[in-house]
This record gives structure tokens, sequence and C-alpha cells, in this order.
């Protein structure tokens, strides 16, 4: 788009590279070929997605009007995201106004900065954390590690992650790769202080992680959290979690630093009626999650009684800049997209490479990037629109993946003087195909491909590039003697296929 | 420029960009069953707020206000509970037939230490309201439910419901809470799915959450 | 009503036998079936690996092509869920006025082949008759663009000799997308070997589907593996008869 041209603005910055976790080290493909030939990750990833698809199912069948609430839900979050300023304004208005205090960060190293300072001034060492996307896409564990402070993770699923040396794998269950006896073994490991008789019952495992964090719970100074919600009307900040390891960081330090993307805003309170009821049923599968925390600024007597809220942009207004792809910014994170996607179900979560997998994180990560740097992510689907069909908030992220997908073909052919083989492919395929003639002679042509068939009627492996590709373990058709229409030309025409119609 | 200032006008510079569809507040479609539609009748409420809390492994008494003492006492007793936290604000009467230490959480004035919350066997509240579709129990901080310490950290947590509070569903009840008092939603006892996507409960929060519900006509079914 | 055949680019060149069941189905009920021979092929392939530009002079060609029929059939949920999805948006983004509406109405009566059986033709027993096992894969793109539901297999369930078997996750992609199966060659054929047990697990014979496409790539699978057994696409099963059998 010829912005400068037209005296429009400059599309804001995308998500600066070096420090995050958005971008792998992969593409897609490769780092794919690892998780395939994982058989327990497999298995693991199999189970796990098929329980969590069956529940949701289940409890969103209870609602007679599901449909309406993501609808609902859909328009609150376009009408959120098109009065974006003025929202994120009246938000720093109330939460400052019941005594908390807001920060601004245009990227990741700038909100990990802030985040150090506040910790470093309260003269602690080491933070409780709520399990917080927010904070995992800027890396905000390492950023404090190196300035000396020790982040604990607290929910479940992160704490065997970060115990595990390990990454995550998913937006709701970042542990999902792993099975009970893979959590025995790390827990054994590097707990240090549990019985060496723990079984793999998930609720022996549980009570571990209990003991484990229970002192620290109970003496922690300063806490972290993400926010699923924050409500611009109130100043009121929400976290939807399960276990308490939120309530006991909401609740129990002195003081409390919310790190939230800038498009978790929502206008009104009443507003929760409609997103309460879309994330848990879409998220855990659950009617509600035991816990959900409001809080609202700093409560005498109740809780934290110092409050940051620091709103994080890192590349969410380049996302807002793109009227295709920028429904992206409407996501509740509740992960029912990466259960339903069989390409997840299959590759797994770190084969996205960024914090964000699944469909999700195939249209947000290279949107918050640039589509460059994560240029294989919009093709990591067969487009099979489940993802679409689940989505509480009806993102349509098969049409934004295509969207995505000419994006990085165009990025391409303007950084090129010679257009790439695949792209000289479709331009020659365009160019017959918009004439019956060459398209007629093109189909007779293909015929051609009958030599290589001849043996079986059909064409085993082949070991041209493309070819290759589809015949390593799919045989390929055997074009047949007389395409389609110069059957009709036969049966139904004067036997001579016609031009009518012909373009220049 | 500022970091706020900064963002706030990257902000300015994509709907510039790209505009969006004009979609006003009130335009947006609440085609939903909203907190104006009239759920079940009373008696059909508390029987789905049962179910619902049964089904996400709370346990459940259902009594009268004169059985109220008594299935207190009983719920304690079963329980093994010989300290209980009571914050301030709890009819005394509930705890009239009971016979436990009750330690005393006053508040702001001169809050109990996190240990000493530790060491009680439980916690005894009331609740703003309860929403049967969802079997949540909504706790603000108001008299008689104390600050979100008190019924977290103990590990079981005893919530007398009145039949009167409870709403039909999400939508009532967001109608009905003060946003600016911290709220805690409480649905069952603490529970993860983390292992497997299964749920097991008791994790950090309660292990055990106990509701007596309270019904004027009193139960008429077993 | 004068009905238009949009037989696809794929069938045209590789499966010309599901262009021919197609019209043979609706001949034998009684109506005629146009094919223009200006036709080449929906832009799918171009939208979906990225070429959206290239494909807006296929949208202009089918919107010409088509614009004079009553309804237009195609033997492919995906074919047609690109017409009545991409084509718009398309001709949004790069065309006209004129073409988008020209688009709009073309779109709205362009009918994958079950579609028009049971909607617009009110058919169910189209007097077919194939006295095999057939399992059914819905295809994504059927089901979730165009919501045919159980279209399909009510057309199948009223052939005459025919045994339905159901299909265990028959909602779940074979991993066939396009592109996606050359670029996520692994992650496509690690999908299909789902599909494939799930096929095999049923004993039927037949693996049936809207779409020449999946049943390439299914097809393909089984072939490889020389499974026992085969693919015949919807239009194949309904237009086959005790003289002419499939």
């Amino acid at each position: 788009m010829s912005a400068v041209m037209l005296g429009m603005p400059g599309a804001p910055p995308t998500s600066p590279r070096g420090v995050g976790h958005l971008r792998g080290e992969e593409s897609f493909p490769a780092a794919a070929r690892h998780s395939l030939a994982d058989t327990q990750l497999r298995a693991n990833l199999g189970h796990a997605t098929r329980t969590i698809r069956g529940k949701r199912a289940a409890v969103v069948a209870e609602l007679p009007d599901w449909e309406e609430l993501r609808e609902a839900g859909r328009q609150l979050k376009v009408h959120t995201m098109a009065h974006l300023p003025a929202y994120l304004v009246q938000l720093e208005e109330a939460v400052t106004a019941r005594g908390g205090v807001v920060h601004w960060a245009r990227d990741a190293a700038e909100a990990n900065a802030i985040v150090v300072d506040l910790v470093r001034g309260t003269g602690s060492d080491e933070v409780v954390k709520v399990k917080s996307m927010a904070t995992q896409e800027i890396a905000l564990n390492e950023a404090l590690e190196a300035a000396g402070i020790a982040a604990f993770e607290t929910d479940l699923a992160e704490l065997i992650v970060q115990l595990g040396h390990d990454k995550p794998s998913h937006i709701l269950v970042p542990a999902i790769h792993r099975n009970r006896a893979e959590i025995r073994e790390i827990f054994l490991r590097e707990m240090g202080d549990v019985d060496p008789a723990l079984s793999d019952d998930p609720a022996a495992l549980a009570n571990a992680a209990r003991l484990h964090l229970r002192r620290k719970f109970l003496s922690a100074r300063v806490a972290v959290s993400g926010a699923n919600f924050a409500v611009a009307e109130t100043g009121t900040l929400s976290v939807v979690e399960s276990e308490g390891n939120g309530r006991m960081c909401l609740t129990l330090p002195q003081t409390l630093i919310t790190v939230m993307g800038i498009e978790k805003v929502v206008p009104r309170y009443r507003d929760l009626e409609v997103f309460l009821q879309l994330l848990p049923r879409s998220s855990t599968g659950e009617r509600m999650n035991p816990y959900t925390s409001l809080w609202t600024g700093v409560t005498p007597g109740d809780g934290p009684q110092e409050f940051h809220l620091v709103l994080l942009d890192n590349g969410r207004s380049a996302v807002l800049s793109d009227a295709e792809g920028r429904d992206a910014l409407n996501c509740i994170r509740c992960s029912a997209c990466l259960n339903v996607c069989p390409v997840y179900e299959r590759a797994g979560g770190h084969a996205y490479g960024s914090v964000y997998p699944g469909p999700i994180g195939a249209i947000l990560s290279p949107q918050l990037t640039g589509v460059e740097d994560n240029a294989s992510l919009p093709y990591a689907s067969s487009l099979c629109g489940a993802c679409y069909d689940v989505c509480p908030v009806k993102i349509n992220i098969p049409d934004i993946l295509v969207h995505l997908r000419a994006e990085h073909t165009e990025a391409q052919a303007a950084g090129r003087r010679v257009p790439t083989a695949e792209a000289a492919a479709m331009q020659a395929a365009a160019v017959v195909m918009r004439s019956p003639r060459r398209w007629r002679l093109a189909l007779r042509g293909g015929r051609l491909g009958r030599l290589l068939g001849r043996r079986r009627g059909v064409i085993g492996e082949v070991p041209l590039p493309v070819l290759k590709q589809w015949t390593d373990a799919r045989d390929l058709t055997r074009p047949p003697t007389s395409t389609f229409r110069d059957w009709w030309a036969r049966e139904h025409g004067d036997g001579q296929p016609s031009d009518e119609g012909e373009r220049p | 420029m500022s970091a706020r200032d900064d963002v706030l006008a990257r902000i300015a510079d994509a709907h510039r960009l790209a505009p969006s569809p004009d979609l006003p507040y009130d335009a947006v479609e609440r085609a939903y069953r909203g907190a104006e539609v009239p759920g079940p009748d009373a008696g059909a409420l508390v029987d789905l707020l049962v179910d619902r809390l049964l089904d996400y492994k709370a346990l459940v008494r259902r009594t009268t206000p004169d059985g109220l003492a008594g299935t207190v006492a009983e719920a304690l007793r079963e329980r093994g509970a010989t300290s209980l936290v009571v914050p301030e604000g709890v009819d005394p009467a509930w705890l009239a037939s009971s016979d436990v230490r009750v330690v005393a959480d006053p508040g702001p004035a001169g809050p109990l230490t996190v240990d000493a919350l530790d060491t009680a066997d439980g916690v005894l509240t009331g609740c703003a309201l309860a929403v049967a579709a969802t079997g949540t129990l909504v706790l603000d901080g108001t008299a008689g439910q104390g600050r979100r310490a008190v019924t977290l950290v103990p590990d079981y947590h005893l919530c007398v419901v009145r039949a009167d509070q409870v709403v039909a569903d999400v939508p009532q009840a967001v109608a009905g809470l003060e946003p600016t008092r911290p709220t805690t939603m409480i649905s069952g006892p603490s529970a993860t799915s983390d292992i497997e996507l299964n749920r097991v409960e008791g994790v950090h929060g309660p292990r055990t959450l106990e509701v007596v519900l309270v019904e004027d006509a009193g139960p008429d079914r077993g | 009503m004068r009905i238009g055949l949009f037989v696809t680019c794929l069938a045209d060149g590789l499966y010309p036998d599901v262009g021919r069941a197609t019209v043979r189905v609706l001949e034998r009920l009684g109506h005629t079936v146009e094919f223009p021979e200006a036709q080449s092929c929906c832009g799918q392939m171009h939208v979906n690996t990225g070429y959206q530009k290239q494909a807006v002079p296929l949208v202009e060609r089918y919107a010409d092509v088509f614009a004079g029929y009553d309804a237009v059939v195609a033997p492919s949920g995906s074919c047609v869920g690109s017409v009545r999805h991409q084509h718009a948006m398309l001709a949004r983004r790069f065309g006209t006025p004129a073409l988008q509406a020209q688009v709009d109405a073309v779109a709205a009566k362009t009918y994958e082949l079950s579609e028009l059986l049971v909607d617009v033709l009110g058919v169910t027993d189209v007097g077919a008759y194939f006295p095999h096992t057939v399992t059914y894969h819905p295809t994504c793109h059927s089901l979730r663009l165009l919501r045919v539901g159980d279209k399909p297999t009510r057309l199948l369930r009223a052939v005459e000799g025919l045994e339905l078997v159901e299909l265990t996750d028959a909602d779940q992609c074979c991993g066939f997308g396009g592109t996606f199966a050359l670029k996520n060659a692994d992650t496509s054929t690690a999908m299909l070997a789902d599909k494939m047990r799930h096929v095999l697990d049923t004993g039927a014979e037949v693996c049936s589907a809207g779409d020449s496409s999946c049943l390439m790539h299914i097809g393909g699978g089984l072939s490889r593996i020389r499974a026992g057994a085969r693919t015949l696409h919807l239009a194949q099963i309904l237009a086959s008869t005790r003289e002419e059998a499939a």
C-alpha cells in the first residue's frame, strides 16, 4: 500500500526481534517433523485433546443461546477494538482512581524493564506468578532472572514446564505434551522435597504441587499476573483459573503486578456476563471454572495494597492496522481452536515456535512479528475450519490464514526480481486457466502423465521435487485417456470443443 | 514521547490505516438470555444449583432456617473440624449448636495472620449470591463473607446459602454485583485439568467445599 | 430449469468419471445439464496458496460463464465453498461493484451436488443401485463451509443394495488441504494415516466423499498400502445402476 503517497500514517511497528517468545528457530514443517516422530507426544496429545473436545461439546450443548453468546462476544470485541484508545484511557483513569498505578509498554523489553524496576522497588528478590500468556510472550521470567529475581510459576502445568526446563506447548495447559508418568519423573527429579513414594495418580501429583508451593504462597511479597479481562468502565481486572494458585497470588502478597495486552480491555462490567459464559465452556469444558477473581485497584484491608497494571503493545497496534487480520486480537485465549485442530493434535505446540500455538497462534504470531518472521505458520493448516466453528468470539481463522498467505507471497514478490518457482507456477496456471483454449490444451497435455503410471494404473514414487512431496506417501492417479470436456464434446456436443467465450 | 502517548498514537494510526465499521456499544446484538429473562421458579433453581454443585464435587446439605444451626454443627462434626475461622458479620446463631473453637477474623482492624488461617481447620461464611446454572458461589467481601484470604487459605470452606440468594445464570449474577468490591466466584473445590486434561479436585485453594442451603419451605425431597 | 455443470478443474482433467456421473444422475432424473466449455477453475488453489490477485480473472470467468443458469452444480464441496465464500472476498478486495453484484448472484445459485439434489430438486432416492458396503467421509468444506449436514448420507441410504457404515471421527480432516499436502507433507500424512485407519476399521469396500481432491488423497494413501478398499465419489455411487455399475 502506498501509504506515504496518500499522506497516510505509517503502519505501527511489529514486535521487535531479539526479545520474547514469538519466533521459533525452525520453520513449522521442520519442527513438526521432530514432534510427529515422538510417539509419546502423539499419544499424550491425542488423548488430551480428545478428552477436552468431548467435555467442551457437552457443556456447550447445554446452552440454547450459545450462538447468540458467540455473536455478542464477537460484536463486543469488534466494538472495543474500534474504540481502543478511549477504553484504555478510561481503564487507566478508573484503575488510578482506585489506588492502582498504570504503566504503558511499547514492547517486550520495555514491559520487562518496568516489571524488574517495580520488583526491585519492593526489595524482594523473588516473585510468584500466575499463568499468563503475556508474560510468556515477553519472556519476563528470563528478564527477571537476569536481574537476579527468581520467578516461581505456580500454575500446575507451568510448574511442570518450569521444573522440566521445558517450553509451553498449549495456551491453557502448557504441559499438555506430558503425561502423568513423565510429570511424576519431573517432580521426583526437580522438586527436592517430594516423597519418593509419589505415585502418578493425578490427585497425588496435584497434592505434591500443593505441598511444594504452600510455603512460597504464604510468604510471597510480590506476585505477577496476567489478566483475562479488564473493565474500562470500572477499572476491574479479572483472572479466571482453577487451582487457587491465582487467588493465592492475587490475594496474599503485598504487591501485585499485572501485565496485560492492550486488547484485553472490555467496555463495561456487564460485558462479563457474555465472556464468563464463553470462556470456561470453551476452555476447560466446564460450566464455570473453579475460581474467578475480580479486583478493582486496591481495597484497604483485603489483598495487595500496591497494584500495578502494565499495558503492553508489542505489535498489537500493528495487528490492528490490518483490517483483514485484526480479528486475531479478539482472542480470549480459551484454546478451543487448539483442541479441535488436527494439525495441532499431531504436530504439537512446540512446532509453532511462538508461545501462541495452534490455529490462533498461526494467525496471531505472524501478525505480531510481521509475517516474514513467521512465514511458515499461515501454511500450517489444512483450512479444515474446525477452529472457526468452536471459536467463542467467531474469529474466522481460515480466512485470516489465507489472507496472511497472500501477505507472505506479496512480501516475497516485492523483495525479489525473479519470482519464486511457486509464484511462477501459480502465475502460469492462472494464465492458462483464464483462457479456455489454453486450458483445454493443458488438460490434454496432462495426459502425458500417463506415461508415468503405466504399470499399476497409478503413479507411485516420483523423484521430482513437488511430486515427491505427494508421492512419498500416496499414489497419484494416472491421468485418464480422455478429459471430461473431450467426453462432453463427443457425447453432447458436435464432437468439436468450442472456443466460445474465449478472451484474449 | 511517553510510552503511553506513543501506544495511543500507534493505535490511532492503525485506525486511520484501516478504519473500522461503526458499531456503537448500544448496537451490540445481545440476543442471548440476559439478566431480564426470568429463570425457573425458586424451587427449581435450588434443585439446579444442588445438581451443579454436586457435579463439581462440592458437598451439599439442605435445611430450613430452624435447622441451620444443627446442620452446621453436623457438618463440622463430620468434618472433624475443631477450630473455625469466622469473619466479621457471620450470624452467631449459625454456630449456636457447634462446639468448635471460633477464630474470629475482625477484618482490616486486626486481621488474622496467614499462618493463623493456615492452621485453622476451616472457615464459615455466607455469600453474596449463588448461580444455579453453573453451580457458582459468589463472595464480595461484605459482612459475613470476609476478606479474600479467609476463604482461600483454610482447607475447608463451609458456605451458607439462602434460597433467595440463588440466581438463574451468569447474567443475573453479574447484574447483582457491585463491580468495585473484591469479588470471588467459586465453583466447587479447587481443581486442575493440567494432567492429561482430566479434572481432579484439590490443589491450592480449599480442597473441600461444603454448602448449606437454607430453604424456608424445608426440603420436600429426600 | 437450466442447470449448468461446473465440473471443476480436477474432475475435468483427472476424474472425468465424476463429471460424467454427475451428468448421468441429473439426466436420469429428467433434467438437462449444460456444460459451458469456457469454464476452467474456481481459483481456490491460487487463493489458498497466497495468490489472490491471480485468482481474480478466474472469478470473473466463473461469474461470466455461469451468469445465465438457474442453478449451477459442482461435484465438489470445496469448489462450491470457494465460489460462495472466496469469490465475494476477492470481488470486494479487487473488483468493481458490478463484479461484486455478479459474483453474489452466481454464488447464490451455485450448489454442491447433494444440495442440488436434496434442497433444490427435492430428491433423496435417485434410483441408484450399488450393492456394496460404503463409508462416507463428509469432507471439511461440505461440512463446515456449506453445512450440507446429512444430505449426502440421506442420498446414500436411499441407494438400493448399499450398506452405509459409520466412519469414526468422520468430521476430522483427512489432511489434504491443497498445498498443505505438499508444504506440510509430514503432518498431512499423519492425518491421512488416521483417516485411513478409521476407513479400514469400518471394513467397508468403498470410502466415498463429495470431493475428488480429498478422495485423491485418501485413495492415493489406500492404494499405496494396497489396502483393498477403494474410493468413489458420491456422484459415481448415485449414478450407478444395475445396467451400468460404478
